[in-house]
């Protein structure tokens, strides 16, 4: 379902390094749209843009999006109704 | 502080002859970087359609062949990306929003452009009016491709680009602004380049 | 879950390039001295970040194409008219300073164990791969492995005396674009049929590790669920449209 242009939630790894601690690739987010869950490394990731949108694989749903502001990196993680 | 990296210049491109067409944070480039939030919509011509909506009522819409049967204009713009990038001269051929405005009867103050795939982002109708705003449906000559937002795209050069949003299918007029996509995650409400208004707060 | 913005950490590290190495004529090694560095797993990559003197930087990220307890190297590929790529494997020399993030990856790595591994690689989607075969080798794990190297011409195979050099890997080039007269390997896209021929069976519970251009994991992924793989046994990494991210 995902297009040829994304890449995945393995080239977030860093940056979601930096913000959380830990690495997260392999954590299980749960889409609160559809409850689709997956690892982290299998969110469709979109790097070319303002920020960074990670999608559902399942549905395509908006589930984390990364922006930086100067050295700040702000998440929003409203798409996601779990993260473990 | 990050150590210099010895020999690295990056991509950008110096132009002191132009340097006044540069917004301030701004470097020229000479590709047309494609960026994008999700994936890249394929609408046809046959099933495409624009619409002016207010309160949830279609107000009026336009088919393809009706849009392009609307006054046709070369539109020359320097376009401005949030993410740093700038592009001087971009030819476009487009249908002006004032056009298709006109053939509404509304008192909005703002409008959120809506797309296929679900981005959305906002302006003050005096920004998508008098000659400041357009559908482009064609870019250098060609039919505009769908990587920037073929077949029809919104083109609002004053404003920075995630302005202009690609695979438009209408606006809904809006009485109050409201976030759209990323507006909502962090990026200005306007959007002026020359005012460095990238964020919000900016 | 709610929004939170967080001053970054302190992450980045400098180290210096203690040697680089031409792999073919579009891929360099680049070998490094990180003395603030953790150590890796195999399967893991590190993130770059190159900065101009006017402040404007650029960051990538590349797998780690040495083993665990191996000093860390990266193989980077030359993209045309790419931003990073063409300054790390033209200019970048031995002495030069490299700011790096990482080890990152918890999802496509290997540690080991008996179970068998298929490797599938399309193009630079080697260099991980690679990783987990000389952590085998290192290690002398029985784990059965198998690695499926799809690129388009011969000259375009990275470390290819070093693959054919395991003794008890299987490793299969498949080419693409040319039909050298005195080939006689594969040669084709890497299909259902193909991975069927040579893929370890679902029954012996394998692991598979997938990782190239975004189009080709997709489809090698498809086509191993469907030959029975269990979707959380097939491991992917993908790296977008022509197999770098950026560039």
């Amino acid at each position: 379902m995902a297009d040829n242009t994304a890449v995945d939630g393995n080239a977030i790894g860093g940056q979601l390094l930096e913000i959380f601690g830990r690495d997260l690739t392999a954590a299980i987010g749960t889409c609160a749209h559809c409850g689709s869950a997956r690892p982290v490394a299998e969110f469709v990731v979109y790097v070319r843009a303002p920020g960074t949108v990670a999608r559902c694989r399942d549905c395509l749903s908006v589930l984390m999006v990364i922006t930086r502001r100067e050295l700040v990196n702000c998440v929003d993680l409203m798409g996601l109704a779990s993260l473990s | 502080m990050s150590p210099v990296s010895r020999g690295f210049h990056g991509k950008r491109r110096e132009a002191p002859d132009k340097a006044s067409r540069v917004p301030p944070g701004q470097y020229l480039t000479e590709g047309f970087p494609v960026l994008s939030a999700g994936p890249t919509p394929h609408a046809r011509q046959q099933d495409w359609t624009f619409a002016i909506r207010q309160g949830g009522q279609e107000l009026k819409s336009w088919t393809w062949p009706q849009m392009r049967a609307q006054p046709t204009e070369q539109v020359t713009a320097d376009i401005h990306c949030v993410t740093r990038w700038s592009k001087l001269d971009t030819h476009w051929q487009a249908v002006s929003i004032d056009t298709l405005l006109a053939q509404v009867k509304h008192d909005a103050k703002y409008v959120m452009a809506y797309c296929d795939g679900g981005y959305t982002t906002n302006l003050p109708i005096a920004d998508v009016t008098n000659g400041q705003a357009w559908l482009a449906f064609g870019y250098e000559d060609k039919p505009l491709e769908p990587e920037h937002g073929g077949p029809v795209r919104l083109l609002v050069p004053h404003l920075y680009f995630w302005k202009s949003a690609k695979w438009v299918r209408g606006l809904d007029l809006l009485d109050h602004d409201r976030p759209g996509f990323w507006e909502t995650y962090g990026y200005n409400m306007y959007g002026d380049p020359w005012k460095e208004q990238r964020y919000a707060g900016d | 879950m709610e929004g939170t913005a967080v001053r970054g950490r302190l992450t980045w590290q400098t180290g210096k390039v203690s040697s680089v190495a031409d792999e073919t004529p579009t891929t360099r090694t680049i070998m490094l001295d990180l003395a603030g560095w953790a150590g890796h797993r195999a399967g893991q990559h590190l993130d770059v970040r190159l900065t101009a003197e006017d402040g404007y930087s650029a960051e990538r990220s590349y797998s780690i194409a040495s083993a665990p307890g191996e000093p860390v190297a990266i193989t980077v590929q030359r993209i045309e008219d790419g931003e990073v790529s063409p300054y790390l494997t033209e200019e970048l020399r031995a002495g030069d300073e490299l700011e790096v993030r990482g080890p990152i990856g918890g999802y496509f790595v290997w540690d080991g164990g008996p179970s068998p591994v298929l490797l599938v690689a399309g193009g630079s989607g080697v260099v991980p791969l690679r990783a987990i075969l000389r952590h085998r080798e290192r290690t002398g794990s029985p784990a059965p492995m198998t690695l499926l190297y799809s690129v388009r011409t011969l000259p375009d195979v990275i470390y290819r005396a070093e693959l054919d050099g395991y003794p008890d890997a299987r490793v299969l080039y498949t080419l693409t674009r040319e039909h050298p007269a005195e080939w006689a390997g594969l040669t084709g896209r890497v299909d259902q049929a193909m991975l069927g021929s040579l893929a370890f069976p679902s029954e012996q519970r394998p692991t598979a590790f997938v990782c190239g251009p975004t189009p080709f994991v997709e489809a090698v992924a498809e086509s191993l669920v469907a030959l029975g793989y269990p979707a959380r046994q097939v491991k992917t990494e993908r790296f977008g449209p022509t197999g770098d991210a950026n560039g």
